[in-house]
């Protein structure tokens, strides 16, 4: 484990939920932090939530009519996005810190299997489907109301302090919790399935990784391809033949398991003889 | 050497479009809408409904 990105998401996780005091009055913080977008998964209806979760405000404004333009929601996306890519993913976000917390259970893990690849474009399906749905169902939130798991851990820290939140859970709650349930399962056993399968906003962010100024380099003159990054990379991408891959989340297992140090990871990647994609005598096409 | 310039160049250009954008919604007074929908529960996230 990397102790220093570990300690990143875990600062993270707290920065963006300090109001500690709302876990034990199941009130939401109402300063004027939350109308600042945070730029991971983290329900603003959690009641530790000091920021708003931008998936939830951009829903809002295409929810609205008539229809705003949220230049404001998107704009931070697209900069959280060129500056950092996903390493919003690796380093910030608190969604993917819980699976990386799940996934420590000692239990054997499978990172490959049959339907993994097709499964990985179902994120961009929600993706289309979170910018879309709110145009054609006025004020019906799509991915926060049907999908989002941390609008469910925000409902079960509310329902905990609250009774009144507890009487009102329904058959959308039981839905919801399933959902939660099955990505808390599926992380035991799979990396991240959550980042993998069903993130709109990892979706959005991987996008940038080819352009981001956080990005990933390989020395292709001392890359021996022996294949060890690709076999140690859990998100499943081969960082020799891509390493600004749309998968990649910036973790840095690369870079660590490389025996020659051609790998590097960071604002200055790639400004020197190294590239940011293969030889062009592999033929692996990069972007 | 060159697409990686690109690239860089790129993402720059991004990240002042993604400025300008955040600074379009924020004069249009955005920020308070994200806020008064922030600081009140969202049913719909909470599976309430």
């Amino acid at each position: 484990m990397d102790k220093k990105r570990f300690g990143i998401q875990a600062a993270a996780t707290l920065l963006q939920n300090a109001n500690f005091k709302g876990f034990f009055t199941g009130r939401i913080s109402e300063n004027a932090a939350k109308g600042v977008c945070v730029p991971g998964l983290n329900c603003y209806s959690c009641p530790g939530a000091v920021g708003a979760c931008p998936v939830g405000a951009l829903q809002n404004f295409l929810g609205s009519r008539p229809v705003k333009i949220p230049y404001y929601v998107v704009g931070l996306l697209i900069f959280f996005g060129a500056l950092l890519g996903r390493a919003v993913c690796g380093f910030l976000c608190p969604m993917g810190w819980i699976q990386e917390l799940i996934a420590l259970v000692p239990v054997p893990k499978k990172n490959t299997f049959k339907g993994d690849r097709p499964l990985r474009k179902l994120k961009y399906l929600i993706l289309a489907a979170t910018a879309a749905l709110p145009f054609f169902v006025a004020r019906t939130p799509f991915f926060c109301k049907y999908i989002c798991p941390s609008g469910t851990a925000a409902a079960l820290f509310l329902a905990a302090a609250d009774t009144t939140v507890r009487g009102l859970l329904g058959s959308l709650f039981n839905w919801k919790l399933a959902v939660l349930i099955a990505i808390v399962l599926a992380s035991l056993f799979i990396w991240r399935p959550f980042c993998k399968y069903l993130c709109p906003l990892g979706a959005f962010y991987g996008f940038f990784n080819r352009f981001a100024l956080y990005r990933g380099s390989v020395d292709e003159s001392a890359c021996v391809h022996c294949g060890k990054c690709a076999a140690a990379c859990r998100m499943g991408v081969d960082p020799a033949a891509n390493i600004n891959s749309a998968e990649c989340i910036r973790c840095g297992d690369c870079a660590r398991c490389c025996p020659v140090k051609a790998i590097t990871l960071g604002f200055a990647a790639g400004k020197t003889k190294q590239s940011d994609g293969p030889a062009p005598e592999s033929g692996t096409a990069v972007e | 050497m060159e697409k990686m310039k690109r690239s860089h160049a790129a993402g720059l250009i991004l990240l002042l479009a993604g400025a300008a954008l955040t600074a379009v919604g924020l004069a249009q007074g955005q920020y308070a809408s994200v806020l008064a929908k922030a600081v009140r529960i969202c049913l719909e996230c909470v599976g309430i409904g």
